[in-house]
């Protein structure tokens, strides 16, 4: 199994060149060969979320897609949210809402509402709820996440 | 003369929180992220069977993969002693504690066999599965309340039985107007934060230091005891807590696999790392809850309790381990609650099965024995044909009893109720829910064929544990001011209470405090993160030490200026005069300048600025709270669902009120979880069933309620000048009672409900059979 292939993830607008095994998660490949370990690995079986990015804009469970499948497609993770010192409305509104404990579960909540929020901007408080129930969170009990979204969402529809 | 300036006080405020910003950025640091150069990765070979002997483990196979440095089995460990009990120990329970790796039987599947030690973490999954374990299959001891078996060497499956109590039971059950009796039962489920377990061990030969990453909760403890395990002295071995993704009281105990990246660390003479699974975790990391009770009660003619008699079983699993008996202990010794319970007997056998090796979660012992007790006041209730919430009230301890000496004892402490009001916070949650409109509204409901219900749950939490705590205060010549504790953080918000607290005390905002928690090598003892005791302790100690370093920074600032010190005051970190805002002044960073080494103040003085204290406690702080429920059924399909859902607790004083309702929302979604969902279930082999999160099934957004929070502060704990509470259970606590008994209210059929988890199938069962 350890036939490697050279490939270049894009990874918030940078260019990684690695060299993987067919079988490397995107989630593995993100954190330790491009050494981005805001992403996390919850359960590696596609359920709590914890390891959702953006590729091609759409929230994806890095845990269920191979590293190859993402080679060449833009990818977003939770670095790439804020500007420099800059926190994304996202990140602003989870501090205001007190929307983490642990943090363990917040980058994937990140890039989920991120990444619905940007290709639905105007969407229904149901439709969110139901999104937002796709991760897992332990600590929070999920109110103050659904209230920092929906704050968030307000501010992204503005600008 | 002009206004003088003052601090504005941080102790009660909702402000921000310190820890968010790394996290929120990606920039935390938990234990799969820590990496160091040329490590190993250890992959664990697991038991694929409940019970049985084992007849041979073969390493040879993975051995002779590329890239594999090593493997053991129970052989190459021989020397390594059982990992030993952290609380509540009994000589009898010895026996049976667990090795690092299996000895010549196994206890449940996922029982570690053997370890391989890859380059890569791929590479050591690989070759974990050509480890050739063979296993002679043993019959299965599934039921805690059923016939005991064999542990090993002839000894029981039973190995203590806990009994607590005082007063004549007997004679109060026999002179009784009525007894009530009931049998429940709770399942098994656990914490399950959402990062899996990990560990890094790393050995510095150079100065026979040995190092372990992914340290959580009682760094210190273990620390010491896998220095006494490998025969080190404690001051060889260092443990150092990163971020923690939850902990919730399973995380941080010692686990065999924290005592194999050490061991493997020092004897390959590389970094050893492991991150768990997601399915190991499911398997492996300590489960709690699962207990049967037979419980009975013996009343007068108005509904007041005379006895209270309790037998129950408490199913620990495979092994003995860190805990010990601390959960039946705590069952037992918290059962009562907050009622009046002239006599007490409860007894609580122990038993261990082929399932993975139970421990604490969030509200041990009390998520059971508060469903317990609570189903027994609705079963008094529908007994006296008095409304649930009149039974409580004749039989609540009254204000003016406290403190209340329970004859009960646990966890090394007289139980001892140190204040608390409980009629009046009865009365606070009942009208945060508007309870007699909403009585009437469900009754409305009822009559128009709704399947809807209410119900309410009471109970005394406990926090605060000792003995003791330290805490030191340095601060900088920049001005900065460092906090060193001997807690830790499980992601509770330790370091933004523990900063405002101390801020507040020494006179300087609170972002310019760093409080630093969990490692072992910055301070020489601490007790660390469990039975909500940081903000209560540390708290404590943190105010005591900062007070004292308050003292010595006005004595010098009085020096300096040439005031008296008791005319200064520090505000914002500037040393100013009390009685007005002109004059001069000075900043702390000045003050610990003329204090650093070398200056030229100094003279015979001690240099640096900086502050120690140990704040000592020998009793329990105890608060309280108070659970309210309104669900509805679905006829047709059975599914549950919670409309609303209140807690009132009180803790005393609220550090912060924002943190505390985030305790207590989030321990609400965990007791739903326990209470609807969540369930570790077995075949009749012994195999796990719940081994992924497609089938244990943790709360959603979907599924989690809005949850309205009432922070009562009426009874400030005697025990602390601050009057704390620890607030980090009381969300879970009553969440079964309280659901139960919406339930049984939804369905017009008090007691329906006798066993957690309530499924939509037991549901529609119950709907079936009334035709």
């Amino acid at each position: 199994m350890s036939d490697k292939t050279n490939i270049i993830l894009n990874i918030n607008g940078r260019d990684h060149a690695i060299s993987v095994e067919s079988r490397r998660t995107l989630a593995d490949a993100i954190r330790e060969e491009c050494g981005q370990t805001g992403t996390h690995i919850g359960c590696e079986h596609g359920v709590c979320g914890a390891c959702t990015v953006l590729v091609n804009g759409e929230p994806v469970r890095s845990c269920l897609m191979f590293a190859q499948q993402a080679a060449g497609k833009p990818i977003r993770t939770v670095e790439g949210l804020a500007k420099g010192d800059e926190m994304h409305p996202m990140q602003r509104a989870f501090m205001e809402n007190h929307g983490l404990q642990c943090g363990f579960c917040t980058p994937g909540f990140l890039m989920l509402a991120v990444g619905v929020l940007e290709r639905e901007p105007e969407i229904s408080d149901e439709n969110l709820i139901d999104v937002l129930s796709s991760n897992l969170c332990r600590c929070t009990g999920y109110q103050n996440i659904i209230k920092a979204v929906r704050a968030a969402a307000i501010e992204m529809r503005q600008s | 003369m002009s206004e003088a300036k003052t601090q504005q006080k941080l102790v009660g405020r909702s402000v921000a929180r310190k820890e968010d910003g790394p996290l929120l950025r990606g920039q935390g640091r938990f234990a799969a992220d820590v990496n160091f150069p040329n490590q190993l990765h250890m992959r664990v070979v697991r038991s694929t069977y409940a019970h049985g002997k084992i007849l041979s483990v073969d390493l040879a196979p993975a051995l002779a993969i590329p890239g594999v440095h090593a493997a053991w089995a129970f052989a190459d460990v021989a020397d390594i002693p059982p990992i030993d009990f952290r609380l509540t120990k009994l000589e009898q329970l010895a026996a049976y504690r667990q090795t690092i790796l299996a000895k010549d039987r196994v206890r449940y599947v996922g029982d570690p066999v053997a370890v391989v030690f890859a380059d890569d973490p791929y590479l050591a999954e690989d070759a974990a599965e050509h480890v050739v374990v063979e296993i002679e299959e043993l019959p299965v001891v599934l039921h805690a309340d059923g016939e005991t078996g064999e542990f090993r060497d002839g000894l029981s499956t039973e190995p203590a039985i806990i009994r607590k109590g005082y007063g004549n039971v007997d004679a109060a059950f026999d002179n009784a107007y009525a007894t009530v009796s009931l049998s429940l039962s709770i399942g098994r489920h656990s914490g399950v934060p959402m990062e899996t377990r990990g560990a890094i061990g790393r050995y510095i030969a150079v100065t026979d230091m040995l190092e372990m990453y992914g340290a959580a909760k009682v760094p210190h403890w273990n620390r010491d005891q896998i220095a006494k395990m490998f025969g080190r002295p404690p001051a060889s071995v260092n443990l150092f807590e990163g971020h923690v993704g939850g902990g919730f009281g399973v995380r941080g105990e010692l686990y065999p696999e924290d005592v194999l990246v050490c061991l493997a660390a020092m004897r390959l003479g590389r970094p050893v790392k492991w991150i768990e699974d997601r399915r190991e975790h499911l398997i492996s990391t300590n489960h709690s809850r699962q207990q049967t009770h037979r419980i009975r009660a013996a009343i007068d003619r108005d509904g007041r309790i005379l006895a209270i008699d309790d037998e129950f079983f408490h199913d620990q699993g495979g092994y003995m381990r860190t805990h010990a008996a601390t959960v039946p202990d705590l069952a037992a010794a918290m059962l009562p609650g907050p009622y009046r319970v002239p006599a007490y007997r409860a007894i609580g056998h122990i038993r261990l099965t082929n399932k993975t090796p139970g421990g604490t979660y969030r509200a041990p012992g009390r998520y059971e024995s508060t469903f317990v007790r609570e189903r027994l006041l609705d079963a008094i209730a529908a007994e006296t044909g008095v409304d649930g919430i009149e039974i409580r009230r004749r039989n609540l301890i009254d204000k003016s009893e406290m403190p209340v000496t329970r004859a009960l004892e646990t966890l090394g402490t007289d139980i001892v109720l140190d204040s608390g009001d409980y009629v009046r916070l009865l009365d606070k949650a009942l009208n945060g829910v508007s309870w007699t409109e909403l009585q009437a509204q469900l009754k409305q409901r009822r009559q128009a064929g709704e399947l809807v219900g209410a119900g309410v749950a009471m109970f005394v939490e406990k926090s605060g544990l000792g003995p003791f705590d330290d805490v030191r205060i340095t601060v900088s010549t920049k001005g900065l001011v460092e906090v060193v504790t001997g807690a830790a953080s499980v992601g509770q918000g330790v370091e933004t209470v523990i900063a405002q607290i101390c801020a507040d005390t020494l006179g300087v905002g609170y972002d310019i405090v760093n409080v630093i928690h969990g490692q072992t090598d910055r301070i020489g003892r601490g007790l660390g993160a469990f039975a909500s005791r940081v903000t209560v302790m540390t708290g404590e100690a943190a105010r005591l030490a900062a007070t004292k370093l308050r003292d010595k920074v006005l004595a010098t600032a009085a020096e300096l200026m040439q005031l008296p010190a008791d005319g200064l005051d520090i505000v914002d970190g500037e040393i100013v005069r009390s009685d007005s805002s002109a004059g001069p002044s000075m900043s702390l960073a000045e003050i610990a300048t003329a204090l650093a080494p070398g200056a030229k103040f100094l003279g015979e003085r001690e240099p640096g600025l900086f502050a120690e204290a140990s704040f000592e406690s020998h009793h329990m702080t105890y608060p309280y709270g108070v659970h309210v429920a309104v669900v509805r059924l679905a006829r047709d399909t059975g599914a549950i669902d919670i409309e609303r859902y209140l807690v009132a607790y009180d803790v005393g004083k609220a550090v912060n009120p924002m943190l505390v309702e985030g305790q207590i929302v989030g321990g609400v979604a965990q007791g739903i979880g326990g209470a609807l969902y969540e369930d570790f279930t077995y075949d009749d082999r012994g195999e796990p069933l719940s081994v992924t999160f497609a089938d244990y099934l943790m709360p959603t957004a979907r599924e989690v309620p809005h949850v309205d929070v009432i922070i009562s502060e009426d009874a400030p704990s005697p025990l602390n000048p601050m009057g704390l509470k620890g607030a980090g259970e009381g969300g879970t606590n009553a969440v079964g009672a309280a659901v139960a008994a919406a339930i049984d209210d939804a369905l017009g059929q008090p007691g329906a409900i006798t066993q957690l988890p309530v499924s939509p199938q037991m549901i529609k069962a119950i709907l079936k059979s009334r035709g």
